[in-house]
Protein backbone atom coordinates (compact mmCIF):
# COMPACT_ATOMS: atom_id res chain seq x y z
CA UNK A 1 0.00 0.00 0.00
CA UNK A 2 3.00 2.54 0.24
CA UNK A 3 4.45 1.74 -2.58
CA UNK A 4 1.17 2.56 -4.31
CA UNK A 5 0.51 5.48 -2.93
CA UNK A 6 3.34 7.22 -3.62
CA UNK A 7 4.14 10.71 -5.58
CA UNK A 8 5.64 8.68 -8.31
CA UNK A 9 3.33 5.86 -8.11
CA UNK A 10 0.80 8.38 -9.16
CA UNK A 11 2.69 10.10 -11.79
CA UNK A 12 3.32 6.46 -13.34
CA UNK A 13 -0.10 5.29 -13.37
CA UNK A 14 -1.69 8.33 -14.48
CA UNK A 15 0.79 8.64 -17.42
CA UNK A 16 0.57 4.96 -18.46
CA UNK A 17 -3.38 5.15 -18.26
CA UNK A 18 -3.27 8.31 -20.22
CA UNK A 19 -1.14 6.58 -22.91
CA UNK A 20 -2.90 3.39 -23.10
CA UNK A 21 -6.38 5.60 -23.55
CA UNK A 22 -5.11 8.20 -26.35
CA UNK A 23 -3.87 4.80 -27.80
CA UNK A 24 -7.21 3.44 -28.03
CA UNK A 25 -9.24 6.29 -28.74
CA UNK A 26 -6.65 7.25 -31.95
CA UNK A 27 -7.29 3.48 -33.21
CA UNK A 28 -10.00 3.82 -33.10
CA UNK A 29 -10.70 7.54 -34.79
CA UNK A 30 -8.46 6.71 -37.70
CA UNK A 31 -9.99 2.86 -38.33
CA UNK A 32 -13.16 4.63 -38.29
CA UNK A 33 -12.79 7.80 -40.31
CA UNK A 34 -13.20 6.33 -44.22
CA UNK A 35 -16.47 4.15 -42.54
CA UNK A 36 -17.82 7.64 -40.81
CA UNK A 37 -17.13 9.91 -43.63
CA UNK A 38 -18.46 7.18 -46.06
CA UNK A 39 -21.85 7.23 -43.40
CA UNK A 40 -21.86 11.01 -43.71
CA UNK A 41 -21.69 11.42 -47.97
CA UNK A 42 -24.44 8.51 -47.79
CA UNK A 43 -26.76 10.48 -45.44
CA UNK A 44 -26.00 13.78 -47.57
CA UNK A 45 -27.00 11.93 -50.96
CA UNK A 46 -29.84 10.34 -49.44
CA UNK A 47 -31.39 13.90 -47.89
CA UNK A 48 -30.61 15.20 -51.63
CA UNK A 49 -32.29 11.97 -53.46
CA UNK A 50 -35.16 12.31 -50.83
CA UNK A 51 -35.93 15.94 -52.07
CA UNK A 52 -36.41 15.38 -55.57
CA UNK A 53 -38.39 12.06 -54.38
CA UNK A 54 -35.69 9.46 -55.15
CA UNK A 55 -34.59 7.86 -52.50
CA UNK A 56 -36.29 4.75 -51.57
CA UNK A 57 -35.35 2.52 -48.65
CA UNK A 58 -32.82 -0.35 -49.45
CA UNK A 59 -31.70 1.56 -52.65
CA UNK A 60 -27.89 1.68 -53.82
CA UNK A 61 -27.25 5.38 -53.32
CA UNK A 62 -24.15 5.07 -55.60
CA UNK A 63 -25.67 3.95 -58.33
CA UNK A 64 -28.65 6.62 -58.21
CA UNK A 65 -27.05 9.55 -57.23
CA UNK A 66 -24.62 9.22 -60.62
CA UNK A 67 -28.00 10.99 -62.24
CA UNK A 68 -27.03 14.49 -60.03
CA UNK A 69 -24.44 16.24 -60.72
CA UNK A 70 -22.80 18.13 -58.15
CA UNK A 71 -22.07 22.48 -59.27
CA UNK A 72 -20.75 25.39 -57.89
CA UNK A 73 -22.34 28.54 -58.39
CA UNK A 74 -21.15 32.14 -57.63
CA UNK A 75 -24.38 33.30 -55.70
CA UNK A 76 -23.74 37.23 -56.64
CA UNK A 77 -23.65 36.51 -60.30
CA UNK A 78 -25.70 33.18 -60.67
CA UNK A 79 -23.00 31.65 -63.14
CA UNK A 80 -21.92 28.22 -62.44
CA UNK A 81 -18.02 28.01 -61.65
CA UNK A 82 -15.72 25.64 -62.40
CA UNK A 83 -12.66 26.43 -60.81
CA UNK A 84 -14.22 25.36 -57.34
CA UNK A 85 -14.45 21.45 -56.44
CA UNK A 86 -17.97 20.74 -55.63
CA UNK A 87 -16.76 17.25 -53.81
CA UNK A 88 -14.59 19.24 -51.54
CA UNK A 89 -16.15 22.74 -51.09
CA UNK A 90 -17.78 23.10 -48.28
CA UNK A 91 -20.06 26.42 -48.32
CA UNK A 92 -21.18 26.20 -44.95
CA UNK A 93 -17.57 26.48 -43.55
CA UNK A 94 -16.68 28.95 -46.17
CA UNK A 95 -19.50 31.20 -45.09
CA UNK A 96 -17.12 31.94 -42.03
CA UNK A 97 -14.26 32.14 -43.67
CA UNK A 98 -12.94 35.94 -45.76
CA UNK A 99 -10.30 34.12 -47.53
CA UNK A 100 -13.00 32.12 -49.35
CA UNK A 101 -14.98 34.77 -49.78
CA UNK A 102 -17.15 34.57 -47.03
CA UNK A 103 -18.86 37.35 -45.59
CA UNK A 104 -21.32 38.57 -42.18
CA UNK A 105 -24.89 39.41 -43.51
CA UNK A 106 -25.37 42.70 -41.47
CA UNK A 107 -28.57 43.70 -39.50
CA UNK A 108 -31.69 43.22 -41.09
CA UNK A 109 -30.25 41.70 -44.23
CA UNK A 110 -30.42 38.93 -42.50
CA UNK A 111 -33.46 37.81 -42.80
CA UNK A 112 -32.67 33.93 -42.46
CA UNK A 113 -30.60 34.52 -38.79
CA UNK A 114 -27.67 33.00 -40.22
CA UNK A 115 -25.09 35.48 -40.13
CA UNK A 116 -22.73 34.45 -43.15
CA UNK A 117 -22.92 34.23 -46.63
CA UNK A 118 -20.83 32.50 -48.71
CA UNK A 119 -19.77 33.51 -51.47
CA UNK A 120 -20.15 30.13 -53.65
CA UNK A 121 -22.73 27.52 -52.89
CA UNK A 122 -22.87 24.19 -54.31
CA UNK A 123 -26.26 23.03 -56.42
CA UNK A 124 -26.97 19.85 -57.52
CA UNK A 125 -28.18 19.47 -60.72
CA UNK A 126 -30.52 16.77 -62.49
CA UNK A 127 -30.61 16.55 -66.64
CA UNK A 128 -33.47 15.78 -69.22
CA UNK A 129 -31.64 12.86 -71.48
CA UNK A 130 -31.13 15.57 -74.00
CA UNK A 131 -28.60 17.64 -71.69
CA UNK A 132 -30.96 20.16 -70.47
CA UNK A 133 -31.41 21.04 -66.65
CA UNK A 134 -34.81 19.40 -65.49
CA UNK A 135 -34.44 19.84 -61.28
CA UNK A 136 -31.98 21.61 -59.34
CA UNK A 137 -31.82 20.90 -55.68
CA UNK A 138 -30.74 24.73 -53.74
CA UNK A 139 -28.95 24.10 -50.31
CA UNK A 140 -30.72 26.02 -47.87
CA UNK A 141 -30.56 26.79 -43.93
CA UNK A 142 -32.13 29.46 -41.58
CA UNK A 143 -32.87 29.47 -37.64
CA UNK A 144 -36.61 28.39 -36.24
CA UNK A 145 -37.35 28.23 -32.69
CA UNK A 146 -34.28 26.29 -31.59
CA UNK A 147 -31.53 25.44 -33.86
CA UNK A 148 -30.87 26.48 -37.63
CA UNK A 149 -32.33 24.09 -39.86
CA UNK A 150 -30.46 23.04 -43.08
CA UNK A 151 -31.68 21.50 -45.64
CA UNK A 152 -32.05 21.37 -49.44
CA UNK A 153 -35.32 23.10 -51.56
CA UNK A 154 -35.66 21.83 -55.53
CA UNK A 155 -36.66 23.83 -58.26
CA UNK A 156 -37.72 23.46 -61.20
CA UNK A 157 -35.97 24.47 -64.73
CA UNK A 158 -38.32 26.77 -64.88
CA UNK A 159 -36.50 28.36 -62.10
CA UNK A 160 -39.84 29.18 -60.36
CA UNK A 161 -41.57 25.72 -59.34
CA UNK A 162 -41.21 23.99 -56.68
CA UNK A 163 -40.50 20.26 -56.49
CA UNK A 164 -40.07 19.74 -52.95
CA UNK A 165 -38.09 20.58 -49.63
CA UNK A 166 -36.46 18.63 -47.23
CA UNK A 167 -34.34 19.19 -44.03
CA UNK A 168 -31.46 16.87 -42.67
CA UNK A 169 -30.41 18.57 -39.91
CA UNK A 170 -32.20 20.72 -37.17
CA UNK A 171 -33.41 20.59 -33.66
CA UNK A 172 -36.50 22.03 -33.85
CA UNK A 173 -38.80 20.05 -31.08
CA UNK A 174 -40.05 17.19 -31.95
CA UNK A 175 -43.73 16.70 -32.62
CA UNK A 176 -44.04 20.74 -33.52
CA UNK A 177 -41.53 22.44 -35.19
CA UNK A 178 -40.01 18.61 -35.86
CA UNK A 179 -42.79 18.28 -38.16
CA UNK A 180 -40.98 19.85 -40.87
CA UNK A 181 -39.62 16.01 -41.50
CA UNK A 182 -43.59 15.25 -42.41
CA UNK A 183 -43.81 13.80 -45.45
CA UNK A 184 -47.34 14.71 -45.69
CA UNK A 185 -46.23 18.08 -44.67
CA UNK A 186 -43.09 18.19 -46.94
CA UNK A 187 -45.86 16.81 -49.96
CA UNK A 188 -47.65 20.51 -49.67
CA UNK A 189 -44.67 22.20 -51.48
CA UNK A 190 -44.87 20.51 -54.62
CA UNK A 191 -46.10 22.67 -57.69
CA UNK A 192 -45.87 26.01 -55.66
CA UNK A 193 -44.38 28.54 -57.32
CA UNK A 194 -41.55 30.84 -55.65
CA UNK A 195 -41.84 33.82 -57.28
CA UNK A 196 -44.78 36.02 -58.31
CA UNK A 197 -45.51 38.21 -61.57
CA UNK A 198 -43.20 40.68 -60.26
CA UNK A 199 -40.34 38.69 -59.54
CA UNK A 200 -40.29 38.72 -56.20
CA UNK A 201 -40.59 35.86 -53.28
CA UNK A 202 -44.14 35.20 -52.54
CA UNK A 203 -43.98 31.82 -51.22
CA UNK A 204 -44.07 31.79 -47.93
CA UNK A 205 -45.90 29.89 -44.60
CA UNK A 206 -49.11 30.58 -43.95
CA UNK A 207 -51.41 29.94 -40.91
CA UNK A 208 -55.63 28.45 -40.67
CA UNK A 209 -54.68 26.16 -43.93
CA UNK A 210 -54.84 26.90 -48.11
CA UNK A 211 -57.55 27.40 -49.65
CA UNK A 212 -56.35 25.84 -53.42
CA UNK A 213 -58.95 28.02 -54.89
CA UNK A 214 -57.27 31.16 -54.02
CA UNK A 215 -55.64 32.94 -56.42
CA UNK A 216 -52.42 33.12 -54.67
CA UNK A 217 -52.79 29.24 -53.16
CA UNK A 218 -49.39 28.43 -55.91
CA UNK A 219 -47.33 30.44 -53.22
CA UNK A 220 -48.73 29.62 -49.61
CA UNK A 221 -48.00 26.32 -47.61
CA UNK A 222 -50.05 25.42 -44.94
CA UNK A 223 -47.93 26.18 -41.65
CA UNK A 224 -47.25 24.04 -39.32
CA UNK A 225 -49.40 23.40 -36.24
CA UNK A 226 -48.39 24.78 -33.09
CA UNK A 227 -44.84 25.89 -34.74
CA UNK A 228 -45.20 29.53 -35.11
CA UNK A 229 -41.87 30.63 -34.80
CA UNK A 230 -40.09 27.38 -37.24
CA UNK A 231 -43.12 28.20 -39.77
CA UNK A 232 -41.51 32.02 -39.89
CA UNK A 233 -38.01 30.43 -39.90
CA UNK A 234 -39.11 28.15 -42.79
CA UNK A 235 -40.78 30.77 -44.66
CA UNK A 236 -37.62 33.48 -43.80
CA UNK A 237 -35.12 31.01 -45.38
CA UNK A 238 -36.94 30.79 -48.65
CA UNK A 239 -37.46 34.46 -48.84
CA UNK A 240 -33.52 34.83 -47.57
CA UNK A 241 -32.39 32.30 -50.48
CA UNK A 242 -34.67 33.02 -52.92
CA UNK A 243 -33.72 36.84 -52.99
CA UNK A 244 -31.22 38.59 -55.11
CA UNK A 245 -28.86 37.77 -52.10
CA UNK A 246 -29.62 34.07 -51.99
CA UNK A 247 -30.00 31.73 -55.72
CA UNK A 248 -32.29 34.71 -57.48
CA UNK A 249 -29.63 35.12 -59.99
CA UNK A 250 -28.67 31.86 -60.61
CA UNK A 251 -32.15 30.91 -61.38
CA UNK A 252 -32.72 33.59 -63.11
CA UNK A 253 -30.11 32.28 -65.34
CA UNK A 254 -31.80 28.73 -65.37
CA UNK A 255 -35.39 30.34 -66.68
CA UNK A 256 -33.62 32.69 -69.65
CA UNK A 257 -31.97 29.09 -70.45
CA UNK A 258 -34.87 27.36 -70.20
CA UNK A 259 -37.31 29.27 -72.29
CA UNK A 260 -34.89 29.70 -74.76
CA UNK A 261 -34.71 25.78 -74.71
CA UNK A 262 -38.30 25.71 -74.95
CA UNK A 263 -38.47 28.59 -78.19
CA UNK A 264 -35.49 26.62 -80.20
CA UNK A 265 -36.59 24.56 -82.65
CA UNK A 266 -36.07 21.00 -81.41
CA UNK A 267 -32.67 19.28 -82.94
CA UNK B 1 -18.67 -16.64 -7.45
CA UNK B 2 -22.09 -18.28 -7.47
CA UNK B 3 -24.20 -17.78 -9.73
CA UNK B 4 -27.38 -17.05 -7.56
CA UNK B 5 -24.73 -14.19 -6.76
CA UNK B 6 -24.09 -12.84 -10.32
CA UNK B 7 -27.78 -13.25 -10.91
CA UNK B 8 -28.78 -10.88 -8.08
CA UNK B 9 -25.71 -8.32 -9.11
CA UNK B 10 -27.41 -8.09 -12.40
CA UNK B 11 -31.11 -7.87 -11.34
CA UNK B 12 -31.31 -6.26 -8.62
CA UNK B 13 -30.53 -2.39 -10.33
CA UNK B 14 -33.35 -3.24 -12.85
CA UNK B 15 -36.17 -2.98 -9.83
CA UNK B 16 -35.25 -3.14 -5.84
CA UNK B 17 -32.40 -0.62 -6.73
CA UNK B 18 -32.93 1.29 -9.29
CA UNK B 19 -30.20 3.77 -10.80
CA UNK B 20 -33.27 6.34 -12.26
CA UNK B 21 -36.29 5.57 -10.07
CA UNK B 22 -34.22 4.55 -6.85
CA UNK B 23 -30.95 6.61 -6.06
CA UNK B 24 -32.51 9.22 -8.73
CA UNK B 25 -29.40 9.70 -10.82
CA UNK B 26 -29.22 10.06 -14.77
CA UNK B 27 -31.81 11.84 -14.64
CA UNK B 28 -30.89 14.75 -17.17
CA UNK B 29 -30.42 12.20 -20.37
CA UNK B 30 -33.37 10.46 -19.17
CA UNK B 31 -35.63 13.27 -20.23
CA UNK B 32 -33.66 14.41 -22.87
CA UNK B 33 -33.68 11.04 -25.06
CA UNK B 34 -36.99 9.81 -24.61
CA UNK B 35 -39.25 11.24 -26.93
CA UNK B 36 -38.39 8.86 -29.44
CA UNK B 37 -38.29 4.70 -28.87
CA UNK B 38 -34.98 4.70 -31.41
CA UNK B 39 -32.80 7.17 -29.69
CA UNK B 40 -33.74 5.94 -26.48
CA UNK B 41 -32.58 2.12 -27.24
CA UNK B 42 -29.59 3.84 -28.80
CA UNK B 43 -28.66 5.65 -25.57
CA UNK B 44 -29.34 2.82 -23.42
CA UNK B 45 -26.91 0.23 -25.55
CA UNK B 46 -24.46 2.78 -25.13
CA UNK B 47 -24.96 3.94 -21.55
CA UNK B 48 -25.16 -0.21 -20.33
CA UNK B 49 -21.83 -0.72 -22.46
CA UNK B 50 -19.97 2.19 -21.03
CA UNK B 51 -20.98 1.53 -17.43
CA UNK B 52 -20.41 -2.21 -17.74
CA UNK B 53 -16.96 -2.12 -19.61
CA UNK B 54 -15.16 1.13 -17.53
CA UNK B 55 -16.72 -1.09 -14.53
CA UNK B 56 -14.88 -3.49 -15.64
CA UNK B 57 -11.49 -1.58 -16.45
CA UNK B 58 -11.75 0.19 -13.81
CA UNK B 59 -12.04 -2.62 -11.15
CA UNK B 60 -9.11 -4.40 -13.38
CA UNK B 61 -6.57 -1.83 -12.78
CA UNK B 62 -8.14 -0.88 -8.66
CA UNK B 63 -5.09 -2.10 -7.17
CA UNK B 64 -2.87 0.14 -8.64
CA UNK B 65 -4.44 3.56 -8.64
CA UNK B 66 -3.15 5.72 -6.02
CA UNK B 67 -6.56 6.88 -4.12
CA UNK B 68 -5.21 10.65 -5.00
CA UNK B 69 -5.61 10.24 -8.51
CA UNK B 70 -8.53 7.63 -8.72
CA UNK B 71 -11.55 10.26 -10.08
CA UNK B 72 -8.92 11.33 -12.93
CA UNK B 73 -8.13 7.64 -13.74
CA UNK B 74 -11.80 6.75 -13.95
CA UNK B 75 -12.74 9.76 -15.59
CA UNK B 76 -9.60 8.66 -18.42
CA UNK B 77 -11.43 5.40 -18.88
CA UNK B 78 -15.29 6.43 -19.33
CA UNK B 79 -14.37 9.54 -21.50
CA UNK B 80 -12.20 6.95 -23.90
CA UNK B 81 -15.21 4.69 -23.55
CA UNK B 82 -17.49 7.36 -24.34
CA UNK B 83 -15.51 8.12 -27.79
CA UNK B 84 -15.56 5.18 -28.89
CA UNK B 85 -19.25 4.66 -28.41
CA UNK B 86 -19.39 7.92 -30.16
CA UNK B 87 -17.37 7.26 -33.13
CA UNK B 88 -19.10 3.67 -33.43
CA UNK B 89 -22.33 5.31 -33.92
CA UNK B 90 -21.02 7.73 -36.08
CA UNK B 91 -19.66 5.25 -38.32
CA UNK B 92 -22.29 2.39 -38.26
CA UNK B 93 -25.60 4.72 -37.50
CA UNK B 94 -24.62 8.32 -38.70
CA UNK B 95 -28.71 9.02 -39.14
CA UNK B 96 -29.60 8.35 -35.51
CA UNK B 97 -26.29 9.37 -34.02
CA UNK B 98 -27.04 12.74 -35.11
CA UNK B 99 -29.65 13.92 -32.39
CA UNK B 100 -27.97 11.60 -30.24
CA UNK B 101 -24.20 13.21 -30.44
CA UNK B 102 -24.49 15.49 -27.48
CA UNK B 103 -26.01 12.70 -25.27
CA UNK B 104 -23.88 10.54 -26.22
CA UNK B 105 -20.99 12.82 -25.21
CA UNK B 106 -22.53 13.45 -21.98
CA UNK B 107 -22.20 9.89 -20.78
CA UNK B 108 -18.98 11.08 -19.57
CA UNK B 109 -20.58 13.30 -16.81
CA UNK B 110 -23.38 10.59 -16.34
CA UNK B 111 -23.73 10.19 -12.71
CA UNK B 112 -25.06 6.48 -12.69
CA UNK B 113 -21.26 5.66 -14.43
CA UNK B 114 -19.27 7.41 -12.54
CA UNK B 115 -21.49 6.29 -8.64
CA UNK B 116 -21.44 2.72 -9.67
CA UNK B 117 -17.15 3.05 -10.52
CA UNK B 118 -16.94 5.03 -6.39
CA UNK B 119 -19.80 2.50 -5.04
CA UNK B 120 -18.78 -0.86 -6.68
CA UNK B 121 -15.87 -1.58 -8.90
CA UNK B 122 -13.47 0.33 -6.59
CA UNK B 123 -13.59 -2.57 -4.55
CA UNK B 124 -15.14 -5.72 -5.95
CA UNK B 125 -13.03 -7.83 -8.42
CA UNK B 126 -13.59 -7.39 -12.56
CA UNK B 127 -16.58 -10.15 -13.51
CA UNK B 128 -18.64 -9.28 -10.12
CA UNK B 129 -18.11 -5.31 -11.40
CA UNK B 130 -18.78 -6.01 -14.38
CA UNK B 131 -22.29 -7.32 -13.86
CA UNK B 132 -22.95 -4.70 -11.77
CA UNK B 133 -22.24 -2.31 -14.65
CA UNK B 134 -23.96 -4.40 -16.75
CA UNK B 135 -26.83 -4.56 -14.09
CA UNK B 136 -27.24 -0.62 -13.89
CA UNK B 137 -26.96 -0.04 -17.07
CA UNK B 138 -29.91 -2.35 -17.80
CA UNK B 139 -31.85 -0.79 -14.76
CA UNK B 140 -31.34 2.22 -16.26
CA UNK B 141 -32.41 1.13 -20.11
CA UNK B 142 -36.10 -0.23 -18.55
CA UNK B 143 -37.07 3.07 -17.04
CA UNK B 144 -35.92 4.83 -20.52
CA UNK B 145 -37.96 2.13 -22.73
CA UNK B 146 -40.99 2.82 -20.38
CA UNK B 147 -40.73 6.89 -21.01
CA UNK B 148 -39.81 6.39 -24.60
CA UNK B 149 -42.51 4.02 -25.38
CA UNK B 150 -45.54 5.93 -23.60
CA UNK B 151 -43.79 9.44 -24.78
CA UNK B 152 -43.79 8.58 -28.50
CA UNK B 153 -46.63 6.13 -28.71
CA UNK B 154 -49.17 9.06 -26.58
CA UNK B 155 -46.87 11.93 -28.06
CA UNK B 156 -46.87 11.09 -31.79
CA UNK B 157 -48.83 7.97 -31.89
CA UNK B 158 -46.21 5.90 -33.32
CA UNK B 159 -43.65 3.03 -31.84
CA UNK B 160 -39.82 3.00 -33.87
CA UNK B 161 -41.56 5.61 -36.66
CA UNK B 162 -44.10 2.62 -37.38
CA UNK B 163 -47.52 4.52 -37.05
CA UNK B 164 -49.67 2.61 -33.87
CA UNK B 165 -52.20 5.61 -33.59
CA UNK B 166 -53.56 7.14 -36.30
CA UNK B 167 -53.67 10.70 -36.14
CA UNK B 168 -56.30 13.44 -36.83
CA UNK B 169 -53.96 15.40 -38.53
CA UNK B 170 -53.61 12.25 -41.14
CA UNK B 171 -57.43 11.42 -41.38
CA UNK B 172 -57.28 9.16 -37.98
CA UNK B 173 -58.68 9.86 -34.75
CA UNK B 174 -55.94 10.36 -32.34
CA UNK B 175 -55.05 13.71 -31.28
CA UNK B 176 -51.55 13.33 -29.69
CA UNK B 177 -50.51 14.73 -26.60
CA UNK B 178 -47.92 17.57 -27.64
CA UNK B 179 -46.54 17.79 -23.81
CA UNK B 180 -45.54 14.12 -23.73
CA UNK B 181 -42.89 15.71 -26.35
CA UNK B 182 -41.22 17.76 -24.59
CA UNK B 183 -38.55 17.34 -21.79
CA UNK B 184 -40.94 18.04 -18.72
CA UNK B 185 -43.46 15.69 -19.35
CA UNK B 186 -40.66 13.14 -18.77
CA UNK B 187 -40.65 14.09 -14.76
CA UNK B 188 -44.23 13.94 -14.38
CA UNK B 189 -43.88 10.08 -15.81
CA UNK B 190 -40.91 9.52 -13.89
CA UNK B 191 -42.96 10.56 -11.11
CA UNK B 192 -45.65 7.94 -11.67
CA UNK B 193 -43.01 5.31 -12.03
CA UNK B 194 -41.66 6.09 -9.18
CA UNK B 195 -45.35 6.08 -6.91
CA UNK B 196 -46.18 2.99 -8.91
CA UNK B 197 -42.87 0.89 -8.22
CA UNK B 198 -42.56 2.37 -4.01
CA UNK B 199 -46.78 1.12 -4.21
CA UNK B 200 -45.41 -2.48 -5.31
CA UNK B 201 -42.68 -2.79 -3.07
CA UNK B 202 -42.99 0.00 0.08
CA UNK B 203 -39.64 -0.83 1.38
CA UNK B 204 -37.95 1.87 -1.31
CA UNK B 205 -40.19 4.66 0.39
CA UNK B 206 -38.09 6.97 2.10
CA UNK B 207 -38.18 8.04 5.66
CA UNK B 208 -39.34 11.95 5.67
CA UNK B 209 -36.35 14.27 6.90
CA UNK B 210 -38.55 16.30 8.73
CA UNK B 211 -41.97 15.69 10.07
CA UNK B 212 -43.97 18.31 11.71
CA UNK B 213 -45.10 18.19 14.97
CA UNK B 214 -44.33 19.16 18.19
CA UNK B 215 -42.15 17.25 20.53
CA UNK B 216 -41.15 14.30 18.43
CA UNK B 217 -37.32 14.01 18.98
CA UNK B 218 -36.58 11.48 16.15
CA UNK B 219 -37.99 14.04 13.88
CA UNK B 220 -35.00 15.23 12.26
CA UNK B 221 -32.85 11.95 11.63
CA UNK B 222 -30.63 12.09 8.54
CA UNK B 223 -30.03 9.33 6.16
Amino acid sequence: MAIKDTKANALIVAGVLCFVCSLLVTVAAIALRPVQQASKLDDKRKNILRVVNMYEPGMNIDEAFKQITPKVVELDTGAIVEDVDPATYDQYSAAKDPAQGGQMILGSADIAKIKYRPKYATVYMLYNDDGTPRTVILPVNGYGLWSTLYGFLAVESDGNTVVGINFYQHSETPGLGGEVDNPNWKQLWSGKKVYDEQGEVALRLVKGGVDPQAPDAEHKVDALAGATLTSDGVSNLVRYWMSEDGFKPFLERLATQHAGAAAAPSA
Amino acid sequence: MSDVKAKKIVLSPIADNNPIILQVLGICSALAVTSKLETALIMCVGLTMVTALSNLFYSTIRNYVPSSVRIIAQMTIVATLVILVDQTLKAVAYEQSKPLSVFVGLIITNCIVMGRLEAFAISNPPWPSFLDGLGNGLGYSAILIVLAVIRELFGSGKLLGVEILPLATEGGWYVPNGLLLLPPSAFFLIGLVIWAVRTWKPEQVEKPDFRIQAGQAHGAEAH
